[in-house]
C-alpha cells in the first residue's frame, strides 16, 4: 500500500492505495464521489473525466498514485456553493443530458474547453468534446449547452 | 377506440426544462454502481474466450487459494440452485443456462462466477480460473448455418433453425393453415418493372453508456429480495427473480435506481441478474456485480441482424403492385426474452407507409456462435423501413423518377386511416403526403437537387437520399405482449396538497419525472413544482411493465391521467360538501379549488386536501383520503411517422463520406414537451446514422467479436454530426386523450436508408444501384476504383 495526499475539491484527501488503484476508483470508492463514472476500460468514453491541476483529464488512465500531490476538481466540486457553474446551468437550460451518465464528464470536458477557448465555434465545439461519447443527445444539445455555456460566463477559471 | 377530450393546453406543449436535470449535473444521481450495502461482496464472471466447444476441465485451485475470495461457483454449480432462464415469446428455445454447463456457445459466455471481498480480487480471481476446452465448428454465416454448416449449435434445433420459415401478409391465414399466393404472384406478374435486391441490416452493439450492474440483496430475517439493476423494466425483473428463485412476488423488492441509458438492451432479464440474487440467497450476503465495457460488449444483447431478399413489383408509372420480403435473423446463440419476436415487427412493418396490395414476407429465425441479439432502439421497425425505403428508393432510380414523387404515388391516403394493412396491423392516423410537402419545404428539395448537380459537375460525388418512415409505438395490447401490454399510475394528493403520483414505466432518460409532472399540473391545475414523479422501485410503485416500444407516453402517461380522473372526482366531492355546492359546479382553478360562479369560495387546494385527510364532518357516503390508481390497456398501437432527408458527400480519393445535411421531420402527434422530444429525436438519428455510416459489430470466422472495444467499434462522436434541422407535423391518434404517439425510437427508422440512399445516389454517376452498410470509406473507395463492393 503506497500513501497518497491528494486535493480533491479544495481538500486535502490522504490514503493508503494499492499502486494499480485508479484514481477514478479512488475518487468512487475511497471519498465516495460517486458523480465521476466509468463507461469503458479503454480510455475513450470520457465519463471518467475530472480537472487535475485545472487540465480534463480520464481518471481512469491515472493511477492514483500518480495523482499523488495533485489538485483535483469533479464534478461534485464544479458548484461548491450550490451555485451552477455556468456549464451546469447551459446543460440544463438547453437539455443538454438524458440518462445523464455521461453527463459529469462531458460538463468536466467542455469546462476545460471553455478555459481555453472562451467563444469556441461550433465545429472546435464538437472536436473539443470528441473525446466524450453521449448515447442518448446526439450532441446536439450538448452543442447548444456549451454555448449557452460561452455566452454566460463558461470561460471562468475554477479553483 | 377510446376517444377522450384532449387536455386543455397549458404546461402540455411547453418546453419545460427538466427536473431530474438539477441532481444530475451536479454528479448527483445514483446509479447502481454507487450504492453500497454493508456486507456487500462483489461477483465476478468467469467468461468463455472461444465460441464453440464442449468444456473439458475448470481448474479454480488457484483462484480458491486466494485471500478474500469468498466462493467460486461453476455453471454446473449454479444448475443446482437455478433452473435454465425462461425466454417472453411462445417460440421453441433451447435450454440457456445462466452460467454455461458443459458446452459454450459464444464467446463471453459466463462459465464461473468468483465471489470475493473486493472488485479487484474478484476480477483477479476469474482471471486464474483455468477453462479447457474441446473446440467445435463454430457457425458464424447465417445463411450457411441454416444449412446445419459447418455444425449444429443446440442438438433439437436441426439447421440451427430457431423459427423455420413463418409465413405472413397477403392470403395467409392467421394460424397459417392456408397460405394463398394468387395475389402476390399475380402481382408480380402483372408487373412491368420488379427490382430484387439482397439488403443486409447488420449487427450493432447498443452500448448504453452506463454498462449493466446488479446489486442483489437477500435479508434472510425477513426472508426478502431487494435487487438494484440497471433495467428499463423493474416489474419484469421482479416477477422473474421471484419466479426463479421460488419466492412469492411479495418477497421481492425490484429497484432500477437512475439507469445510464438502456436503447432495448436493458429489457432483458439475463443471466447476471439471476445469478447474483441466487448467490445471495444462498450466502446470506450483498452481492454486487458491474459490468466492465469490454464484457457489456459481449455479455449485453446486441441488436439488428437481418438479412433481407426484398422483391418489389411496379407498373411503370411508379405504382407499386407487390412485394416480397424473404427475412434471415441471425440471432445469435440464444433466445433471449424478447429475441425471437423482435423480426417479428419487421414482418408487421413491411409494407411501412405504402398501400400496397399484395405482400409476402417470410422469417426464418437463425442460431449462430454469436452473442445474442434482442431489441435495440426501434427493435424490427427500422429493419423493416431500411428494407422497403431502399427498395423504393432503386425502383425509383430504375424508372428515373423523384424518389419524393414515387412515395406519394404510393402513400396511404390520409382518407384511408384507420388502414388495415396487408401485414395485420390497423395504422392509427396519418397524413403522409402533408408530412412529405413539409419536408421537402424544409429541406429545399429541389434547391438541393440543383446544389447537388451542381457539385456533380464539379466533379464531387454528392448525393440526396429521402426515406419515410412509420413506426409501430406504444406497446401495446396485452394481445401482444407476454407481460401484459397495459401500464399502472397512482395518484395521490397529500395532507399538504402537493400531488404524489407513481408510474410503472421505468424513465432512463427519458424525463417522464418532467412530462408526466406537465400533465398532471395541468390536470389540477396547480404549479408545476407540486407535483413529484416517482418510478422505477416496485416497493413504491405497485404495478407496471417498463418503457420500451416508446410506450411511456400513450400508455403510461394515459394511467397516470386516467388515475388523476378518478382522484379528481373525489376531491371535487369533498370540494362539493364544504364549499356547500354540487359537485358539478366544482372547478380547479390555479392552485385554487372553486365554485363555478361564486369565486369568493373557492378554497386552496391544499384545503381541500386537508379536508379529505381530516374529514369532520364526513360527508355522507364517503372515504376519507385522496388516491387512487388506473391500469390503462390501449386498445391499439400508435402509428407515429415522418420523413428523414439527407445530403452526403464522399471523398473522391479517399471515400470517406461525410454527412453535410440531415433533415428530419417527425409527426408524434400531439407533444407534451417539444424539447424533450427533440432530445429524442436527435439521439435516435445518432444512432440511426451510426448504424448507416460507422457502427458495425463485426466476427471473424472462429466467432470472436472483432470490435469488441470502444477502440474498434465506432461509437458516434461530436464531431461525426452536421447540426440536425428538425420540424413536425401534428397528427393527433385517437388511442389515448393526448393524442400523442410516441418518439423514443423513430429517429433511428428514416435516418438510416435516407442516409445508404444518399450514398447510392453520390455514386450512382458510377453506376452503383445499391451498397450494403455500414459504409466504410474502404468499401466505398473500392467502389470509386471500380472494384466491387
Amino acid at each position: 500500500m503506497i500513501p497518497v495526499a491528494i486535493t480533491v475539491n479544495g481538500k486535502v484527501r490522504k490514503a493508503h492505495v494499492e499502486p494499480r488503484t485508479l484514481l477514478v476508483h479512488f475518487l468512487r470508492e475511497h471519498l465516495n464521489l460517486t458523480g465521476t463514472h466509468v463507461g469503458c476500460d479503454t480510455s475513450q468514453c470520457g465519463a471518467c473525466t475530472v480537472l487535475v491541476d485545472g487540465k480534463s483529464a480520464k481518471s481512469c488512465t491515472i493511477f492514483a498514485v500518480q495523482a499523488d500531490g495533485s489538485s483535483v476538481t469533479t464534478i461534485e466540486g464544479l458548484a461548491p456553493e450550490g451555485k451552477l457553474h455556468p456549464v451546469q446551468q447551459g446543460f440544463w437550460e438547453e437539455h443538454g443530458l438524458q440518462c445523464g451518465y455521461c453527463t459529469p464528464g462531458m460538463i468536466m470536458s467542455a469546462v476545460n474547453l471553455l478555459q481555453d477557448n472562451p467563444s469556441p465555434n461550433e465545429k472546435q465545439i464538437r472536436d473539443g468534446i470528441s473525446g466524450n461519447f453521449c448515447r442518448c443527445t446526439g450532441y446536439q444539445h450538448i452543442v447548444n449547452a456549451i454555448q449557452h455555456a460561452a455566452k454566460h460566463g463558461g470561460g471562468k477559471a475554477v479553483r | 377506440m377510446a376517444t377522450a377530450t384532449p387536455v386543455l393546453p397549458k404546461l402540455i406543449g411547453e418546453r419545460i426544462k427538466r427536473r431530474e436535470d438539477p441532481r444530475l449535473i451536479q454528479g448527483l444521481g445514483t446509479y447502481v454502481d454507487d450504492i453500497k450495502v454493508t456486507g456487500m461482496l462483489h461477483l465476478a464472471f468467469k467468461r468463455c474466450d472461444i465460441a464453440h466447444g464442449k468444456i473439458t476441465k475448470i481448474d479454480t485451485s488457484a483462484a480458491e487459494k486466494m485471500d478474500g475470495v469468498e466462493a467460486i461457483y461453476t455453471g454446473a454449480d449454479i444448475a443446482k440452485v437455478l433452473a435454465p432462464m425462461p425466454i417472453g415469446t411462445p417460440f421453441p428455445s433451447p435450454p440457456h443456462h445462466a452460467v454455461a454447463v458443459d458446452v459454450v456457445r459464444y464467446a463471453g459466455e459466463p462459465v464461473a462466477v468468483v465471489v470475493a471481498s473486493d472488485r479487484y480480487l474478484a476480477r483477479d480471481a476469474a482471471d486464474a480460473i483455468v477453462v479447457s476446452y474441446d473446440p467445435l465448428p463454430v457457425v458464424v454465416d447465417p445463411e450457411k448455418a441454416m444449412e446445419g454448416k459447418p455444425g449444429v449449435i443446440h442438438k433439437d434445433f436441426p439447421n440451427n433453425l430457431a423459427v423455420a420459415l413463418v409465413p405472413s401478409g397477403t392470403g395467409v391465414a392467421p394460424d397459417f393453415s392456408k397460405i394463398d399466393n394468387t395475389a402476390v404472384d399475380k402481382a408480380f406478374a402483372d408487373a412491368e418493372v420488379v427490382i430484387s435486391q439482397r439488403m443486409v441490416n447488420h449487427r450493432l452493439v447498443p452500448n448504453a453508456m452506463e454498462p449493466r450492474g446488479v446489486l442483489a440483496h437477500w435479508e434472510p430475517g425477513k426472508e426478502t429480495m431487494t435487487i438494484w439493476s440497471s433495467t428499463q423494466n423493474p416489474h419484469i425483473l421482479k416477477t422473474m427473480i421471484a419466479a426463479m428463485n421460488g419466492l412469492g412476488q411479495h418477497q421481492v423488492r425490484a429497484i432500477a435506481p437512475e439507469v445510464g441509458g438502456g436503447f432495448g438492451a436493458k429489457i432483458n432479464i439475463y443471466a447476471e441478474e439471476y445469478v447474483c440474487s441466487v448467490i445471495s440467497k444462498k450466502l446470506g450476503m450483498p452481492i454486487k456485480w458491474i459490468e466492465d465495457r469490454s464484457e457489456a460488449f459481449v455479455a449485453t444483447t446486441h441488436g439488428r441482424d437481418i438479412i433481407g431478399y426484398v422483391d418489389i413489383a411496379a407498373r411503370k408509372d411508379g405504382k407499386v403492385l407487390g412485394l416480397k420480403m424473404r427475412l434471415i435473423a441471425d440471432i445469435g446463440a440464444y433466445n433471449m426474452l424478447l429475441t425471437a419476436a423482435i423480426p417479428t415487427l419487421t414482418m408487421l412493418m413491411a409494407n411501412g407507409t405504402y398501400d400496397i396490395p399484395a405482400i409476402r414476407t417470410t422469417l426464418t429465425e437463425v442460431f449462430t456462435n454469436k452473442t445474442p441479439t434482442d431489441a435495440y432502439r426501434g427493435a424490427g421497425r427500422p429493419e423493416a423501413t431500411y428494407f422497403v425505403e431502399r427498395a423504393m428508393d432503386m425502383l425509383a432510380r430504375e424508372l428515373k423518377m423523384d424518389p419524393a414523387e414515387l412515395r406519394r404515388r404510393n402513400f396511404i391516403k390520409s382518407n384511408q386511416f384507420p388502414y388495415q394493412t396487408q401485414m395485420g396491423a390497423v395504422y392509427d392516423s396519418g397524413d403522409y403526403e402533408k408530412t412529405l410537402d413539409v419536408a421537402l419545404k424544409a429541406a429545399n428539395w429541389t434547391g438541393l437537387i440543383a446544389e447537388r448537380d451542381k457539385a456533380r459537375k464539379e466533379g464531387r460525388l454528392v448525393g440526396l437520399g429521402l426515406a419515410f418512415y412509420v413506426e409501430v409505438c406504444g406497446l401495446g395490447p396485452s394481445s401482444s405482449l407476454p407481460t401484459g401490454g397495459w401500464e399502472h399510475g397512482q395518484v395521490t394528493i397529500e395532507r399538504d396538497g402537493r400531488i404524489t403520483a407513481t408510474t410503472g414505466a421505468s424513465p432512463h432518460g427519458q424525463g417522464n419525472e418532467t412530462t408526466f409532472a406537465q400533465m398532471l399540473a395541468d390536470q389540477f391545475s396547480v404549479p408545476f413544482e407540486h407535483v413529484t414523479i416517482l418510478h422505477g422501485d416496485t416497493g413504491i410503485v405497485k404495478q407496471g411493465i417498463g418503457t420500451f416500444g416508446s410506450r411511456s407516453q400513450a400508455v403510461a402517461g394515459t394511467a397516470l391521467h386516467l388515475a388523476g380522473v378518478k382522484v379528481k372526482k373525489k376531491m371535487a366531492q369533498f370540494a362539493a360538501a364544504m364549499l356547500e355546492a354540487s359537485e358539478d359546479d366544482i372547478v380547479f382553478e390555479d392552485g385554487m379549488v372553486g365554485v363555478k360562479g361564486a369565486p369568493a369560495k373557492s378554497k386552496p387546494f391544499a384545503a381541500i386536501a386537508g379536508y379529505a385527510y381530516v374529514p369532520v364532518p364526513l360527508p355522507q357516503g364517503m372515504e376519507p383520503g385522496l388516491s387512487d390508481e388506473a391500469f390503462f390497456e390501449p386498445a391499439n398501437n400508435t402509428y407515429p411517422f415522418g420523413c428523414h432527408i439527407s445530403m452526403l458527400e464522399i471523398d473522391r480519393e479517399t471515400g470517406e463520406p461525410t454527412l453535410l445535411k440531415l433533415i428530419a421531420v417527425d409527426d408524434a402527434g400531439n407533444l407534451i414537451n417539444p424539447l424533450i422530444v427533440e432530445g429524442q429525436i436527435h439521439g435516435g438519428l445518432a444512432q440511426g446514422i451510426g448504424q448507416a455510416m460507422i457502427e458495425e459489430a463485426v466476427y471473424n470466422d472462429e466467432g470472436q467479436l472483432m470490435t469488441g472495444s470502444f477502440m474498434d467499434y465506432a461509437m458516434p462522436r461530436a464531431s461525426d454530426f452536421p447540426r440536425f434541422e428538425l420540424s413536425a407535423t401534428v397528427t393527433p391518434t385517437p388511442c389515448n386523450p393526448f393524442g400523442a404517439k410516441g418518439v423514443g425510437e423513430a429517429g433511428t427508422l428514416g435516418s438510416t436508408p435516407c442516409i445508404v440512399s444518399a450514398a447510392v445516389d453520390a455514386l450512382s454517376p458510377l453506376g452503383v444501384k445499391h451498397i450494403d452498410m455500414m459504409l466504410r470509406p474502404e468499401k466505398l473507395w473500392r467502389i470509386i476504383q471500380g472494384g466491387r463492393a
